[in-house]
Parts: C-alpha cells; sequence; structure tokens
C-alpha cells in the first residue's frame, strides 16, 4: 500500500529526513516512535502534503502512484487521511458541514454520487453512536471551544466517517490524560478493518497498550534505527531513547 | 508551485458573470448636467411641479458642494460632466402596461440574470421592480399586492399617482443638501421603487428590486422610499449588477426608510456591481447614501448587507433612533478582492430614550483590496438609557492586502452604554492544510472558512438570498488564495 525508500526530505537548507525506508501492506499498525526532534511529525507532514518540505532524494508510492506529485487535496480523495496533532479551529462552520463537504468531494473524486443531506445524517448518526460520541458535537463549529480531548476525537470522527485506506496518526496521545487516551484509543479500534492501514506517530508507548501495533520503528536524527514488534516499544520504555540512538552513534 | 496553486491560477481567469451586454435602442440624453438638463429630465419623468423646484435646489446646492475626501478609498476625479443623465430603453410613449409590452430583449437580460420577471416563474412570495439603467421596466405581483393596501411601484410612477404622499416623506430622511452625492442624486435621479406598506398591514410577500446598469458612459441614480405605517412590517431585498466595462461607471443612490410607531422594515442588499478586471481596471463606483428614521416610538429597522461588488463602495447605511424604544440593527458583510476599495459602515443616531442598536460587521479583504469600517455611534442627550453593541470582524486573504477600523463615538448622555468589540484574524495555513487533507479544495476551504466567518450576518438575511450570498462570496473569491 505505502512504499517508502530512501526518503530524504529538507526544510530550507536543513535536512530532516535523512534516508527513510518503510513498507507498509493492507491491514497493517505500524507505530513509529522517536524522541523529540528526531523527524516524526515531519514524516507526517510529507506523506500528507503539507508545503514547506523538499524531498531531495528517494520516493514515496502509494497504491503504485507517486504521492509526492500529488496535491494535499488528492492524497485526502485518494484515502491518505491524516490526523492532526494541533487540529485547528474553523469559526462558524459547523462540524457537520465540514464532514458532507469533505465525505462528497472524496466521493465525487471516486466517481461515486454525492450524499444528500437526509442520507449523509443517517451515516452520520450511525459513527457518532460507532465512537459513542454525543450528537451536540456534530452542530458545534470545528474545534472551537473544544478540550484536548474533543478534538482528538474529533479527527477520529472525521476520520470514521471519510473511511480512509491509510490513516497516520500524529500524536494523537499528546496532551490527553489517561481516561480521554484510552476514549480515542478505543475509537480507533472500532474502525479498524481488515484492509485498512494505520501509521501511528507517538512518543510513548502507552497509546501502544491500547492499540496494538504490528509493528514498531524508531526514529532517530532522521532515520529508522530499529525495527521490531510491539515488544520494541516496551524495551523502548525501559531503556529510554538513549540507548538506540547511542547505538546509531556507535 | 503546488498543484493547488495550479487549479487556482486557472480559476482567476474566470470572468463576472453578469458582464454582458444587452443591445438595444436606447433614449439617451448627451452627456452633461446643467439646468436645462434637469429640466429636460423633469419633463420627459412627466413629474409633478413640486419636483422641479426639489431637483432645481439639490443642483444649485450641489455646485456649492465639494467631492468627500475624508474616505479610504482612492480615485481620479470624476467628470460629472462626461456623464449621461438619463437613459431608457425605447419604448412606446406611456409604458408598458403589462409584461406583454416589455421588450423581450430586457426581459431576456433578467432571465440570464436569473430574475425572470414571469410571474409564473418567480418564487412565490417574491415581488419584483426591475429598474434598467434609468428607468423601471418592470413590477410584478402588482396586483396581489394592491389587494392588501400595499403600493410597490416605481418612484416615478409614485410621483404622478400618489404626489402628495411621496411629497410628504421624499427628502424628509435624507435633505437634499446632505452630502455631495445625496445632492447630485436629488438633482438626477431618475427612478427606483417606492413602498408604502398601511397601517397595520403585514406585508404578504417580501418586495424586491432588481438594479441592472446597461448602457456606457451613463450613471445610475436611483432613489428608493420606504414607508412603513403604524404597526406594518415589511422585509425588501435590493440585487444589483453591470456589465463589464474598461471605464468606471457611477452609482449614486439614495434610500430612504421611515418607520412610524410599531413599524418594522427589514431592509436586506446584495450588491454586486462589477467590481473591475484583476488589474483593478472599470468597475462600479458605488457611492451610496441609505438611511432610515426609526419615527415612531417601539420601531425598528434592520439593515443587512453583502457586498461583494464595485471597484469602490462607499456606503453607510444608518439609522436614526428618533422615536422612544426604537431599535437600529446593521448587519453587514463586505468582501474585497484584487484591487477593489470599500469604505462601509454605519451611523446609529440615538435621540430617543431606550433606544438600542445593534451592528454586527464583517469585512473581508483579499488580493490587493483595501476593506474600511467605519462607524459613528452618537448619543443625544435626551437619550436615556440607550444601547450600543457593536463588533467588528475582519479576515485577511493573503499578505497584500488591508483592512481598517474607524469607529467614531459620540455620547452626551451618560446613562448610556456603548459596547464595541474588534478583531483581526487571517485564514492561516494551517487551517487551509486542514481542510484540503480533508478532501476539500483550496478555493473550497477559504470559501466554507469565509462563509463560516460571516454566519453570524447571513442568518439575517431571507432564506434565497442567503444562499444566493453564499454562492457570491465563493465565486468573489476566486483567485484569492495561491
Amino acid at each position: 500500500m505505502l512504499n517508502i525508500e530512501n526518503l530524504h526530505v529538507s526544510v530550507g537548507d536543513k535536512p530532516i529526513l535523512k534516508g527513510i525506508n518503510l513498507q507498509v501492506k493492507p491491514g497493517e499498525i505500524h507505530a513509529i516512535m522517536g524522541p523529540n526532534g528526531s523527524g516524526k511529525s515531519t514524516l507526517s507532514h510529507v506523506l500528507s502534503g503539507k508545503s514547506g518540505y523538499t524531498v531531495t532524494q528517494g520516493q514515496v508510492t502509494y497504491e503504485g502512484k507517486d504521492l509526492t506529485e500529488m496535491a494535499p487535496e488528492i492524497r485526502a480523495r485518494e484515502g491518505v487521511f491524516l490526523a492532526f496533532q494541533y487540529p485547528v479551529e474553523i469559526p462558524g462552520v459547523s462540524n457537520i458541514y465540514l464532514l458532507k463537504a469533505a465525505l462528497n468531494s472524496i466521493r465525487k473524486h471516486q466517481g461515486l454520487p454525492e450524499v444528500d443531506a437526509m442520507d449523509f445524517l443517517t451515516l452520520i448518526k450511525e459513527k457518532v453512536r460507532l465512537l459513542e460520541m454525543d450528537e451536540r458535537f456534530l452542530y458545534r463549529a470545528v474545534n472551537e471551544g473544544f478540550s484536548g480531548g474533543e478534538k482528538k476525537r474529533n479527527e477520529i470522527l472525521q476520520m470514521a466517517v471519510l473511511e480512509p485506506k491509510l490513516c497516520i496518526l500524529d500524536e494523537t496521545d499528546s496532551g490527553l490524560d489517561i481516561d480521554a487516551l484510552k476514549v480515542v484509543a478505543e475509537g480507533v479500534n472500532s474502525i479498524r478493518l481488515p484492509e485498512r492501514s494505520f501509521v501511528m506517530i507517538t512518543h510513548y508507548q502507552r497509546l501502544l497498550d491500547y492499540i496494538k501495533p504490528d509493528f514498531v520503528h524508531v526514529l532517530a536524527h532522521g532515520q529508522i534505527v530499529k525495527s521490531g514488534g510491539p515488544e520494541l516499544a516496551l524495551e523502548l520504555e525501559e531503556k529510554g531513547y538513549s540507548w538506540v540512538e547511542n547505538k546509531q552513534a556507535a | 508551485m503546488s498543484a493547488s496553486a495550479k487549479e487556482i491560477e486557472q480559476l482567476i481567469g474566470k470572468e463576472y458573470k453578469q458582464g454582458f451586454v444587452t443591445e438595444l435602442e436606447t433614449d439617451t440624453f448627451p452627456p452633461g448636467l446643467n439646468e436645462e438638463v434637469i429640466h429636460k429630465l423633469w419633463k420627459i419623468k412627466n413629474e409633478p411641479e413640486f419636483m422641479l423646484e426639489y431637483r432645481l435646489k439639490a443642483f444649485r446646492h450641489w455646485q456649492t458642494m465639494k467631492s468627500p475626501e475624508w474616505a479610504f478609498v482612492k480615485f481620479d476625479p470624476i467628470d460629472y460632466q462626461a456623464v449621461s443623465y438619463y437613459s431608457a430603453p425605447k419604448r412606446k410613449e406611456d409604458g408598458p402596461k403589462s409584461l406583454d409590452e416589455v421588450d423581450p430583449q430586457i426581459l431576456e437580460a433578467y432571465k440570464k440574470l436569473g430574475i425572470p420577471l414571469d410571474e409564473q416563474e418567480r418564487l412565490a412570495g417574491v415581488a419584483v421592480d426591475a429598474v434598467f439603467d434609468s428607468v423601471s421596466v418592470a413590477t410584478t405581483f402588482k396586483s396581489k399586492l394592491k389587494e392588501a393596501g400595499v403600493i410597490f411601484c416605481p418612484i416615478s410612477e409614485a410621483l404622478r399617482e400618489y404626489p402628495d404622499l411621496v411629497q410628504q416623506y421624499l427628502g424628509s430622511v435624507v435633505p437634499t443638501g446632505d452630502n455631495f452625492f445625496a445632492a447630485l442624486n436629488s438633482a438626477v435621479f431618475t427612478d427606483g421603487s417606492f413602498v408604502y406598506i398601511p397601517k397595520g398591514v403585514r406585508c404578504p410577500m417580501e418586495l424586491s428590486t432588481y438594479f441592472r446598469i446597461n448602457a456606457a458612459n451613463t450613471g445610475q441614480f436611483e432613489r428608493t422610499l420606504i414607508i412603513a405605517d403604524e404597526g406594518s412590517y415589511v422585509s425588501y431585498l435590493e440585487g444589483c449588477t453591470a456589465p463589464m466595462r474598461d471605464e468606471n461607471q457611477l452609482h449614486a443612490a439614495v434610500v430612504e426608510l421611515i418607520a412610524l410607531d410599531n413599524a418594522e422594515i427589514k431592509y436586506s442588499t446584495v450588491q454586486n456591481w462589477y467590481p473591475g478586471d484583476k488589474e483593478g481596471k472599470g468597475g462600479i463606483y458605488n457611492f451610496v447614501t441609505k438611511r432610515a428614521d426609526c419615527r415612531g416610538e417601539n420601531s425598528k429597522v434592520s439593515w443587512t448587507q453583502v457586498e461583494t461588488g464595485s471597484a469602490i463602495t462607499w456606503k453607510y447605511p444608518s439609522c436614526v433612533l428618533t422615536g422612544n424604544n426604537s431599535i437600529g440593527e446593521f448587519y453587514s458583510v463586505a468582501l474585497t478582492n484584487n484591487y477593489q476599495q470599500a469604505d462601509t459602515g454605519t451611523k446609529m443616531i440615538h435621540i430617543g430614550k431606550n433606544t438600542r442598536s445593534t451592528i454586527i460587521s464583517k469585512g473581508i479583504s483579499a488580493g490587493r483590496a483595501q476593506n474600511t469600517y467605519r462607524g459613528l455611534i452618537k448619543v443625544l442627550k435626551g437619550a436615556e438609557n440607550a444601547r450600543n453593541y457593536t463588533q467588528c470582524d475582519s479576515l485577511l486573504v493573503g499578505d497584500k492586502c488591508g483592512a481598517h477600523t474607524f469607529p467614531y463615538v459620540e455620547v452626551k448622555q451618560p446613562s448610556a452604554q456603548v459596547e464595541h468589540e474588534a478583531t483581526t484574524s487571517k485564514i492561516s495555513e494551517d487551517q487551509l492544510f486542514f481542510c484540503q487533507q480533508r478532501g476539500l479544495s483550496a478555493e473550497d476551504a477559504v470559501s466554507m472558512i469565509v462563509n463560516g466567518f460571516c454566519k453570524e450576518v447571513f442568518k439575517e438575511l431571507p432564506m434565497e438570498f442567503a444562499v444566493e450570498a453564499q454562492a457570491l462570496l465563493g465565486l468573489s473569491l476566486e483567485g484569492s488564495v495561491g
């Protein structure tokens, strides 16, 4: 599904990613861990198409197509979803309005008919129930006045409605207390599908207690320095990032 | 350049959709303005005696006045002798009696604008007066309104049919010498709408006037007068467009509203005059005086405007709150793109006791446009317990535009409460990227964010208008990001 080969990325003249290799197959869950400044968020931004990053070497293919050539909205319509670390507020635009516009632009791209207001309401209410959320959420302006936990849940709701193929979670656990983290993790688990892949970027191991990854990768100094199964996350938790960082230096 | 920026480049090429010209035979005065022209105008309109004096008085006053220079707009001096003051489609001596007699070309023009004048095709519940250059060409649903006692007709017709009523109120809110453009309008106004709602009548349908400038080198000077008698209610809508021309054209209108005891007038405008091209060439100069007098106790006037057109907008729909407990409201969205300039806002003059006013202004600037809010809150000595709340928000799209706010407050009554809130924000890269990551194009994202920003004002518009306004906002913003 996603194939990253020898990816080098710079911001201005400064190289951030220095040769990332990663393969994600349908249905797999990959966790990418690493210390601050290791390039985790850069990777999520590059995959989703945020401006300001230059790919200097290597390539990223998604379902056989060159992902870096696509505009961000095309990536979204092709099924790449980024759950933001800091979801933005859009005053005056209701959640339900944004979701309907987004879903219809994706459906249009896929050659499907747009859903009308009635069908959409049925669909979204089902998702709200699935995620055990309050329906009033839908009529509030996008993230305006939301708590940290509400913002992250809102990201999961958007993911549930837009039904992407590849979900990138950028530090979805940051800023959440343990209860909120559990709720968000349950939300993610509830929308797992055999074909849907996840790339979870996280600083801490605790998210992985709730969402079991198939693979864990450690990112340091812009490179994946170690890959393994879920046990790697536990080892990291115990020994700290300096363990892998030093290893690389050695 | 990203792929989305390329799409935007293409969108910039899109044209103003109402920019077509209708080829018609017209009666047009040669350019120039003097007492003789006014005499001719008065004669051709077949107006009562008092109007000649009214016009001449205004003209003489105008000659002593200077074009105002205090507004935050820039334009070359206008040569008022190069403008033609009357242009009308050629027609039979006494004008069309019914739609069948209206020139099919004109009907076609309105149809193209999405304003079919055929009553069958109209949304039920909206009566339309269509003003083409200097004259009203058709008014729909006249007979149905007459049953309710409502008078809705071209002002030139009202001057002939109801001269006393017009004389009593014309110029009573905006006197002939009020300001430079109002004086000019009083001297040379050609047509516009007249509305009278009798005592206790709730007007059974929305009334609407659609202004269209077609001829080149002419000014449109329309005059609207709305009188809501005691205990009555009316909702009035106004729309405007013009062809694309390289020269600037002048539109200097005057609108007067009078609300008597317990009466309410809701006046909504969607202004889409040709804004000029993307280099700032051409476009309408929209210099308009709009004022309401809440003359009666417990009367209420609310202005709602969505301003997306014109090269320059100079407009301050105001309320004089004369009656005790009267209410004035102003809800405004002013959007400027490319080289457009807008200096707009309102004046709320509190005279009566317990008078209240609310102002919600949303200014959006994109491209290289300059957008100014200018508002005056004046509380006179006798206006005990007057209250005002002003909220004034500006949104910037891109980094070459400007937003300015000039609030003026004059309070002479210690019990008055005046509140002013203002914000300026920018559509952030993060907001745009977020929307794009959800599958929306950059254009759709900006349009959605701007519509959200304007929500408080749009909810004040009548339903059909709100939809039109949202679509218009999207169109006017095309090419504003990238």
